[in-house]
């Protein structure tokens, strides 16, 4: 299994490490069992996420993924935290091995989990259906990492 | 600096091998099986080299078969006891949960066709019972296969006890002994085995071949048909230069074994005593009955795969049982067999030495893995709750 020079980046100079003291919004996703967990912490300033930080349990792949997901939202409003996919943060890493897809898959939950943690504490309502939880990426099987 | 601490995976071939290997490329190149000069020559070697085999593994030299390999060495040897016991109406196989998976999956095919597979513990320790086997054998009973060193935490069988328990049962005994051979002293007959697998390439040999020890008396079936080489049961034109490069190494490994295994085990007892002092780190297998070059840790709060990325980075070979790099999403099954957690057994690193690492390259290591797993802690939210919950 070879990762392309993006990923090799992003593992070795990883970008937003770290935790915000009085974050917004705190998502967390994976399960150690399972060899992946991942942590971001939020800013939010007038629907804008002006600062964003991750800490990730993982292998090579699922930490070149946090930092690539941090870096996308990071400045960017929420709507646009909210859209983003799996698929771009794979893209922007110049594509990740098959067997790696879900690292990238946590890295979409992992912001998905910090914005709906951000939309509970302001008391601000949202569709739930726009929030799967980690059991919906159908990379591991449920029992294995309950 | 460039360290490669993996030799469990692979070794570097030794030069001995390599010039004993290098004439039968291109001047000696006849085919052992014909009746001319150039082909009476190349069979000569062959001669020699299963001589050689024979000789340290306290053999008799009709008893060898060369084969492409470990893999296919332990295949032939668990199918031909398997079909063997068939015969006879005996089904019953008992292995271990720790063995390689060319012996675990040949089990699972021959479950498939109606036999009954049993692998025994192995506790915290890594190690088999003798009392447990003595318990396992029945009266239908085709064969115990029980490796004799593991690839992956290094614990030492205890094969002469469970060879005689075997030996006194009436029971064929395998041990999967490529981790093992030309790197601990082997005696074939003093520790009761009927069949032995080694492969050259870890031992400082060369890849694509390996020897099946079948002692004289059992029967093996073939999983390769056609013509006569190895006394008819593995048929195909010989390998020649593997073969030789193969006993060339074994000889060299097996003649400088104690002074090997002294070197190598007091390096393997600095990286042990010194990567112990990370904080939350446990050692994985038994502490003495282990192989010389075998080092294996857990640390806590990380994982394997970027553990092994950041140490490529800073040169250093070693490997994970981690299930980044096993592919799978379990770890490796040799650390849930000797009772890990999952969390836990993402967070190994296998460091495998030979003779031909050095003092220095330990100094650079014991240096390289305290900043490795910090930097990675550093970031790990699982070691963060660790650290809270203190």
């Amino acid at each position: 299994m070879m990762y392309s020079e993006k990923v090799m980046d992003h593992f070795m100079n990883p970008r937003n490490v770290g935790e915000i003291e009085d974050a917004d919004g705190i998502g967390e996703v994976g399960n150690a069992r399972c060899g992946d967990i991942m942590r971001i912490y939020i800013k939010v300033d007038n629907g804008i996420i002006t600062d964003v930080k991750f800490k990730t349990f993982g292998c090579g792949s699922a930490i070149a993924s946090s930092s690539m997901a941090t870096e996308m939202i990071k400045g960017k409003p929420i709507e646009e935290a909210l859209a983003l996919t799996n698929k771009a943060v794979a893209e922007a890493l110049d594509g990740l091995p098959p067997v790696k897809m879900h690292c990238s898959v946590l890295a979409e939950e992992a912001v998905k989990a910090a914005v709906k943690d951000y939309f509970d504490k302001k008391g601000i309502a949202y569709d739930p259906k726009e929030f799967p939880d980690c059991e919906s990426c159908g990379y591991c099987e449920i029992d294995k990492c309950g | 600096m460039k360290v490669y601490a993996d030799n469990a995976a692979t070794t570097a071939l030794s030069s001995a091998a390599k010039t004993a290997m290098l004439p039968y490329f291109d001047s000696i190149y006849g085919n052992p099986s014909s009746l001319h000069s150039f082909g009476q020559e190349a069979a000569r070697a062959l001669s020699s080299a299963r001589d050689t085999i024979a000789k340290h593994l306290n053999a008799d030299a009709r008893e060898i078969i060369f084969t492409s390999g470990g893999s296919e060495a332990d295949n032939q040897a668990i199918i031909s006891a398997a079909m063997l016991g068939a015969k006879k109406g005996k089904k019953h196989i008992i292995s271990t949960k720790i063995e390689h998976h060319a012996v675990l999956h040949t089990l699972d095919r021959l479950k498939k066709q109606g036999f009954e597979i049993e692998l025994l513990e192995v506790y915290s320790d890594g190690i088999v019972h003798p009392k447990d086997l003595e318990k396992a054998i029945r009266s239908d009973t085709a064969l115990v296969t029980v490796m004799y060193a593991n690839n992956e935490i290094g614990t030492i069988q205890p094969i002469a006890e469970l060879g005689g328990i075997c030996r006194e049962r009436n029971v064929i005994f395998h041990t999967d002994a490529v981790q093992a051979a030309g790197h601990i002293p082997i005696d074939v007959k003093a520790e009761n085995i009927d069949l032995l697998t080694i492969s050259a390439h870890k031992f400082h040999g060369p890849k694509g071949v390996g020897a099946l020890f079948c002692r004289r008396g059992i029967t093996l079936t073939n999983l390769i048909d056609g013509g006569a080489q190895e006394r008819g049961k593995r048929a195909g034109t010989e390998n020649v230069p593997g073969i030789v490069g193969m006993a060339a190494a074994f000889e060299e490994a097996c003649t400088n074994i104690e002074a090997n295994a002294a070197r190598v085990s007091a390096m393997r007892d600095r990286l042990i005593e010194g990567l112990l002092e990370i904080p939350e780190s446990i050692l994985n297998g038994h502490r003495e009955k282990r192989l010389p070059g075998n080092v294996n840790l857990c640390f806590k709060g990380i994982e394997g795969e970027s553990m092994l990325l950041l140490l490529d980075s800073m040169g250093i070979a070693a490997s994970s049982g981690s299930a980044c790099t096993s592919g799978s999403l379990d770890p490796s099954h040799v650390l849930l067999a000797i009772g890990l957690p999952h969390e836990i057994a993402h967070g190994s690193l296998r460091l495998s030495l030979s003779e031909y690492n050095t003092e220095e390259e330990m100094d650079y290591i014991l240096t390289a893995v305290p900043q490795v797993v910090a930097r990675l802690r550093e970031m790990s939210p699982v070691w963060k709750k660790m650290q809270e919950a203190k």
